[in-house]
């Protein structure tokens, strides 16, 4: 039995609720540290799963919390990546400085091409979100001077991170870096998704029409999340080009779209932790299954997905997720039935 | 120039075949799927095998690639397809994008990444010159194939019975279900029909379009370019876009190489956002 | 003084459909209004595009003097007018306290705050506390609003339209579809309303309708049929014929 307390109170303790930082939570970004120190040899794989992560992230904000369907979202990783290998390549050799470019650059397109996704049906707006990262796929091909089109960017040098930590063969500076970039920017979208910003955002996503009828103004807030999706992917996109010092076509290809549709599947959307979640999973059965057959990887890639839809996505997440759901609504994952 | 709008007529044909089947199952069951590339592939796959290891003659491969196709359409929309129908357009985008990976990988593990190739029988080889133009022999046949298609299309949508009922049940599912129409069955045989034509497409676009396991992936956005920008409401709409599509690719690929698809897919981009219901639909 | 709400020769086509025909309808401020008709009258049809969900094929749109025609669905909203839906169409995931939340803050002009944690604004969670108790709905705040009661649920689409404190109040059938026993809340809810909103009740109840309104107007196939007090309307025997008529049929 719950104490009796004045309305307000409980009003604001159940909102309070929402937002609070929760054990588990902790422990996992305890643990994500704690490998930085504890799992070396691996921290290769370690940094392209905090990236990847990163990007899915992102791709939850759109999807998750605005039910934006997007399947071009690779154009902002690899504008991002582009962005960042130039400018390294042509002396700024400061990681960090180059992140904020690439933000903005990816965050400069995105606002441009929200528009192009604010208003029809989930198909229009799949078809338009591929378009965008075709037509940018096609400029970096074209513009090979630039670009290196085919053979990729090369000659990437970077500076140490904050003048201080260089990168190292093993990729410990890479791993510790993605790793602080991914939780900053996790930090700041947890803030903003349980803001009253990010609540309307799940109103948008639940019902435009009442949202609208309400007082929301829908189409801006959709601008507004979309640009800042777009950032975090350019983002993503930079870290991959900085620690791998290499950029090539791939990271605009409509495969990375897909990848980072079904890591964010996988994990569950709308809670945050989902696209991490995923990434982990994605990248160990990657792992796996790569060292048995690498180039037909893609066939269990499609092969999942395929059943994880025809299963139910909700209920093949929440079967295998079972004995953990206590724990993963702790995470703040959302409870709905199929 | 002319040979130029010739070529392009006769890629605009192929894209209407290989598309043809993608525009009725959108507008029929309102089904994003993805992976009618894949039919295409399949399709082209089978002609490849057939003339290649099994000497089959180019003209009788063609109806099996056809058949082929149309009973994997079938069986695939029995088995898997229908139950996604009434499901969200995400889990169906899921769901095909699946399948297309799979398709593909499969497809590299059985036969290989590289370009196949096939013999066109010497009849259909090289070029005759009409009034002054080079005129493809392959295409012309290309052209008189993807005619007849066209003509049979449209005859059976206007004057048979399952045309009409077809057609109602494109207007409204439900009001053609209250009437008495099996919708399920017309579900089943549109796509059916539908894979098949991709098929015949694969196997006719073989030698103009190439074939690799990437076919679905790199032809996908084609595909769907031509039944957005067309509509889904008759088949004069897709018709109309493949061939400016068709036009469009070939000349832009020969008079502004260095731009690419970035013309195509930029239009496309704009045909989308300011008409979402296709550039020939009705107006509603 | 202006109107509350006026229309002037409103017309919307749907293909060759006419359901809005060259409506021109005057609301007072503080009206208690109904709006009647068969089903299939327009009558949702007129709200939608009064409240911008559909764009008038002709025909002006005032909401207190000021012409709102071309305006945005969520400026409408800002400006003092207010629906609820036949339909329900409400928040599934969010709790009925989230819902009633945004629509105050919206209001108040902090829902863009995007660095600020949800529930931090006392003049909100006052006011979320107020409209809660008013319509009922204080138990059933932190509940999934697609878990709750059908009658819950329609009390909730009044309370947001409220929250937004309007001055024009469009109620497109409040009790539609709710059982006999849960009826009276909703009706006390509506009675209960400000005496400064002008309400727009569409309702198919005519007891309802006529211990409610002070004036009628009556739409036959998307056109104004009949415009009066409620005596002159229950007299008109055109009226009768056409639509009280119909449901003694029924
Ligand atoms: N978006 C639309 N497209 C085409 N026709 C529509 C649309 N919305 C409504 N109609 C048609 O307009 C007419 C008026 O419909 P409307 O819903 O406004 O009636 P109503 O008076 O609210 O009826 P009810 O009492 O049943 O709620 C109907 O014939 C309906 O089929
Ligand atoms: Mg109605």
């Amino acid at each position: 039995m719950t104490i009796p307390h004045p309305p307000a109170t409980r009003v604001t303790a159940a909102l309070a609720r929402r937002g609070r930082w929760r054990l588990p939570e902790v422990a996992f970004w305890a643990l994500a540290l704690a490998a930085l120190f504890l799992l070396p040899g691996r921290y290769l794989i370690l940094n392209e799963i905090a990236i990847l992560a990163l990007f899915a992230l992102s791709l939850d904000l759109l999807l998750g919390y605005s039910g934006i369907v997007s399947l071009g979202h690779a154009a902002f990783f690899g504008l991002g990546a582009y962005t960042a290998g130039l400018l390294a390549r042509h002396g700024v050799a400061e990681p960090v400085v180059g992140l904020f470019a690439a933000a903005g650059a990816a965050a400069l397109v995105g606002f441009a091409t929200s528009f192009l996704v604010l208003r029809g049906s989930d198909l229009t707006r799949i078809m338009v979100t591929i378009g965008v990262a075709l037509v940018l796929g096609e400029i970096a091909n074209r513009m090979a001077w630039l670009t290196g089109g085919a053979d990729g960017l090369q000659g990437i040098v970077m500076g140490p991170v904050l003048g201080t930590f260089e990168f190292d063969l093993w990729g410990q500076t890479a791993y510790g870096y993605s790793l602080a970039v991914l939780f900053v920017l996790f930090l700041l979208a947890r803030r903003i998704v349980h803001s009253p910003f990010g609540l309307s955002l799940c109103a948008i996503r639940d019902n435009p029409l009442r949202a609208a009828a309400v007082g929301i103004p829908v189409g801006g807030r959709l601008v507004a999340v979309y640009t800042l999706a777009a950032a975090y992917a350019g983002v993503a996109g930079a870290l991959l080009a900085q620690t791998t010092q290499f950029v090539s076509l791939d990271v605009l290809e409509f495969h990375r779209s897909a990848d980072v549709l079904l890591v964010l599947i996988i994990g569950g959307t709308g809670y945050l932790y989902g696209g991490i979640i995923g990434a982990v999973l994605f990248r160990l059965v990657q792992d796996e299954l790569a060292n048995l057959t690498p180039q037909y990887w893609y066939f269990w890639v499609g092969l999942i997905l395929v059943v994880l839809v025809l299963v139910g996505r909700e209920r093949v997440v929440a079967t295998l997720a079972a004995p953990f759901a206590g724990l993963l609504r702790r995470f703040g994952r959302p409870v709905r039935e199929a | 120039m002319l040979t130029l709008l010739f070529d392009g007529i006769a890629y605009g044909m192929v894209l209407f075949i290989l598309s043809a089947g993608l525009s009725v199952t959108l507008g029929l069951m309102n089904f994003i799927n993805l992976a009618h590339g894949a039919f295409a592939m399949a399709g082209g796959y089978v002609t490849v095998v057939a003339m290649n290891r099994y000497g089959v003659p180019f003209l009788a491969a063609l109806p099996l690639a056809f058949l082929i196709t149309a009973a994997v359409g079938l069986l695939l929309e029995r088995t898997l397809y229908v139950r996604f129908y009434g499901r969200s357009h995400l889990d169906q985008v899921l769901f095909s994008i699946g399948l297309v990976f799979m398709a593909i990988a499969a497809v590299d593990y059985a036969m290989g990444s590289s370009q196949q190739l096939i013999t066109l029988p010497a009849w259909l080889q090289g070029r005759v010159d009409v009034f002054g133009v080079a005129v493809g022999l392959y295409r012309s046949f290309i052209i008189a194939v993807c005619g007849v298609v066209v003509v049979v299309l449209q005859l059976i949508l206007t004057r048979t019975r399952f045309g009409s009922r077809l057609r109602a049940a494109v207007d409204d599912q439900r009001v053609a279900r209250g009437l008495g129409i099996n919708v399920n069955l017309i579900f089943a045989a549109t796509f059916a029909a539908g894979s098949g034509l991709a098929g015949l497409g694969g196997a006719l676009g073989t030698e103009i379009l190439g074939l690799d396991p990437t076919f679905p992936l790199k032809f996908m956005i084609y595909f769907l370019i031509v039944v957005t920008v067309g509509g889904t409401a008759t088949i004069t709409g897709p018709f109309l876009a493949a061939l400016l599509l068709g036009i469009a690719d070939v000349a832009g690929k020969y008079y502004v190489p260095e731009f690419g698809a970035f013309v195509i897919y930029t239009l496309m981009i704009v045909v989308l956002v300011l008409r979402p219901h296709g550039l020939f639909a009705r107006a509603r | 003084m202006a109107p509350a709400l006026r229309t002037i020769g409103l017309h919307k086509n749907f293909g060759g459909l006419v359901a809005t025909a060259d409506v021109s309808l005057t609301l007072e401020p503080g009206a208690r209004h109904a709006l009647i008709g068969p089903n299939g009258a327009g009558k949702t049809t007129f709200v939608n595009l009064l409240t911008g969900v559909l764009t008038p094929s002709a025909g002006r749109i005032l909401l207190e003097g000021a012409d709102i025609t071309g305006e945005s669905a969520h400026r409408r909203v800002r400006r003092g007018l207010a629906r609820t839906f036949q339909i329900n169409q409400l928040f599934r995931d969010l709790t009925p306290l989230e819902t009633i939340g945004l629509a105050v803050s919206e209001r108040q002009g902090t829902g863009r705050d995007w660095w600020r944690r949800v529930g931090t604004k006392g003049a909100v969670i006052g006011e979320i506390v107020a409209i809660a108790e008013r319509f009922g709905l204080g138990d059933a705040l932190e509940e999934r609003t697609a878990t709750l009661p059908y009658g819950k649920q329609r009390l909730l689409e009044i309370a947001i339209a409220f929250a937004c404190r309007p001055r024009v109040l469009l109620l497109d059938e409040p009790a539609a579809g709710v059982p006999e026993a849960e009826r009276h809340e909703i009706l006390a809810a509506v009675a209960a309303l400000p005496r400064d909103v002008a309400v727009l009740l569409i309702e198919h109840d005519m007891d309802l309708v006529f211990s409610f309104a002070d004036r009628i107007s009556v739409l036959v196939n998307g056109a104004l049929f009949r415009d009066g007090t409620v005596e002159e309307i229950a007299r008109d025997p055109a009226v009768r014929a056409v639509y009280l008529g119909e449901e003694a049929d029924a």
